[in-house]
């Protein structure tokens, strides 16, 4: 029937559209494995001819590779990890406890959102260089240790938490800490998930505040080395593919393996408004 | 009153305080910092010996409004948003109605597909985006001679520089705009939809008086999010052009980060910065505006 039609064109066409989305990525990895001078050949050529790992194995050994997939990881885990605390008592504070002037202080965290960050940058790093910090560690994660997108994210998903449960606990004779540790925290998982990806996924993408800061090649994060080897082996395609797959494939193994949350908590962060 | 009843230090302080104290050190602090820096001259030598700051008062400013380099930013900057923006709404929210359509056999493998290019790193992607548009072996010269068209140098030539990153933003972002706009279609009610086809209304007729209005608030909020996202644009450029041919795809944050961070002139970089602040303030400012008129009417 024309309804079975219908249905075949419609997938036909989105499968189009998804071939057409993942080609690049595709292609990334095929040209990475192939060898050197391959991808000048013409007519270009999808698939390598006799796929080698050299590029691989150069990056890994010459070009200091193990050191930047470290410190990507070490920046990622610790403005993930640190990040969550800050704004998970941030925003369950906001959603739960009562302080003076709550709801005022938070219309204007949330009006701060407007505001690019590119303001703030130059006298942050001359702050961070008055205290030594430009090209440490540190001086990454400092300024993603909090941030009022998490926080109103924690808040919207806190403000569900029904207040008979906390009181319940209060009447039980349990302080405010252990409420939130074993009270609010096991009940806010899913929205941590979420969070934690969010932050893990911006920081290890995180390109113009680590360009900055970071001057010293032994520090650089996977984003930052690709773009300086982009300078120097521009010419050498196969070599900077196989440094793109190593930058996107942590990224993309930790989305899919978590996938459901992020997409589920994007779409509840946006709605909610 | 209640506030006698409260114990001497509230326990809120002690859970908001650390996320507020570290807003305002690392974000707020800095932020007006800015706004003081753009009335000097700080520069590579202040930067050394602070005795040589001066204040200058509105000069960087009035230096902007001269500089040819800032009007081609602002251009390149304006073209980007206001092609690109519209352009990157229309296919996420495209895609998210064929995402949406019932029977779509899969929907969820093929939502995680087109939105994989979201969490990859920009300049990793810009890597093979750069080989894709190389005027000799790129696959996108090769599909045009194939079709008989001539080749183009993308990436370089002054006409196309633009448009070419302006692709590579839409296929990067399109698939974070299509995940809020299925979350949009998804929550309308299929009862809307079925009175409206009992009232003899064709597929387009629902999707203008059903679809569109119940999907406004989502696409007010897609289009505040996208407009202040691409007016700060940066890394692109950075990583495929550097802001060239000749100044065809210079922005105005990579002007700021070039003058600020290559040349050491934070004075006049700060005044730049604080401009993107207000075409952020005069863009979201004018689409509220137009939301509400369009409410009105």
């Amino acid at each position: 029937m024309s309804g079975g039609l219908a249905r075949w064109a419609m997938s036909l066409v989105v499968a189009m559209l998804a071939g057409l989305t993942l080609f690049p990525l595709a292609w990334m990895l095929s040209v990475s494995l192939m060898s050197p001078l391959e991808a000048a050949d013409l007519p270009p050529h999808l698939l390598p001819r006799a796929p080698t790992l050299m590029h691989y194995q150069t990056l890994w050994q010459r070009l200091d590779l193990p050191r930047y997939l470290a410190n990507s990881l070490l920046l990622a885990a610790a403005t993930t990890v640190l990040s969550l605390l800050f704004n998970t008592l941030g925003g369950y504070a906001f959603a739960k406890l009562r302080f003076v002037g709550r709801e005022r202080l938070f219309r204007l965290l949330l009006a701060t959102m407007v505001i690019p960050a590119q303001v703030g940058m130059l006298p942050l790093f001359l702050m961070l260089k008055q205290f030594g910090l430009v090209n440490t560690y540190a001086g990454v994660i400092l300024p993603g240790m909090a941030s009022v997108f998490g926080i109103f994210m924690i808040r919207q998903y806190a403000r569900s938490i029904p207040d008979s449960l906390l009181d319940a606990a209060r009447i039980d004779g349990a302080g405010e800490w252990r409420i939130f540790r074993s009270v609010v925290l096991p009940l806010c998982r899913p929205i941590l998930v979420t969070l934690a990806l969010f932050s893990f996924l911006g920081s290890w993408n995180d390109f113009l505040w680590p360009l900055i800061v970071l001057s010293d090649g032994d520090r650089y994060t996977l984003p930052v080395a690709l773009a300086n080897l982009l300078g120097e082996h521009a010419q050498d395609t196969e070599l900077m593919m196989a440094g793109a797959v190593v930058t996107t494939l942590p990224a993309v193994l930790v989305f899919l393996l978590l996938q459901r949350h992020y997409l589920a908590g994007l779409a509840t962060g946006a709605l909610k408004e | 009153m209640r506030t006698p009843l409260w114990p001497p230090v509230n326990p809120a302080l002690g859970f908001v305080a650390p996320a507020l104290l570290l807003i305002a050190l690392f974000f707020v602090l800095p932020v007006a910092a800015g706004l003081v820096l753009s009335f000097t001259d700080f520069d590579i030598y202040a930067l050394g010996d602070l005795d040589r700051l001066r204040w200058i008062g509105f000069d960087n400013y009035r230096r902007l409004w001269n500089d040819p380099l800032v009007g081609r930013a602002l251009g390149n900057t304006l073209y980007f948003t206001l092609v690109g923006g519209p352009l990157s709404v229309l296919c996420s929210l495209g895609a998210a109605l064929l995402m949406t359509r019932p029977g779509l056999p899969g929907a969820a493998v093929w939502r995680t597909a087109l939105f994989l290019p979201v969490v990859t790193s920009l300049v990793a992607v810009a890597v093979v985006w750069r080989y894709l548009y190389h005027p000799l072996y790129g696959a996108l010269n090769h599909l045009m001679a194939w079709t008989g068209f001539e080749p183009i140098d993308w990436l370089g030539d002054a006409r196309t520089g633009m448009p070419a990153i302006l692709l590579l933003a839409v296929w990067k972002n399109f698939g974070f705009n299509m995940v809020i706009f299925i979350a949009g279609l998804q929550s309308i009610p299929a009862r809307l939809y079925e009175a409206a086809a009992l009232d003899g209304a064709g597929r387009w007729a629902q999707f203008r008086h059903v679809t569109l209005p119940m999907l406004a608030p989502t696409l007010a909020f897609v289009a505040i999010v996208t407009l202040i996202g691409h007016l700060q644009v940066f890394a692109e450029p950075y990583v495929m052009t550097q802001g060239g041919p000749a100044d065809a795809t210079l922005t105005v944050a990579l002007l700021m980060y070039r003058e600020g961070f290559r040349w050491w002139k934070l004075g006049y970089a700060s005044a730049l910065a604080l401009m993107l602040f207000a075409l952020i303030l005069i863009g979201t400012g004018l689409q509220t505006w137009l939301r509400r008129r369009g409410a009105r009417s």
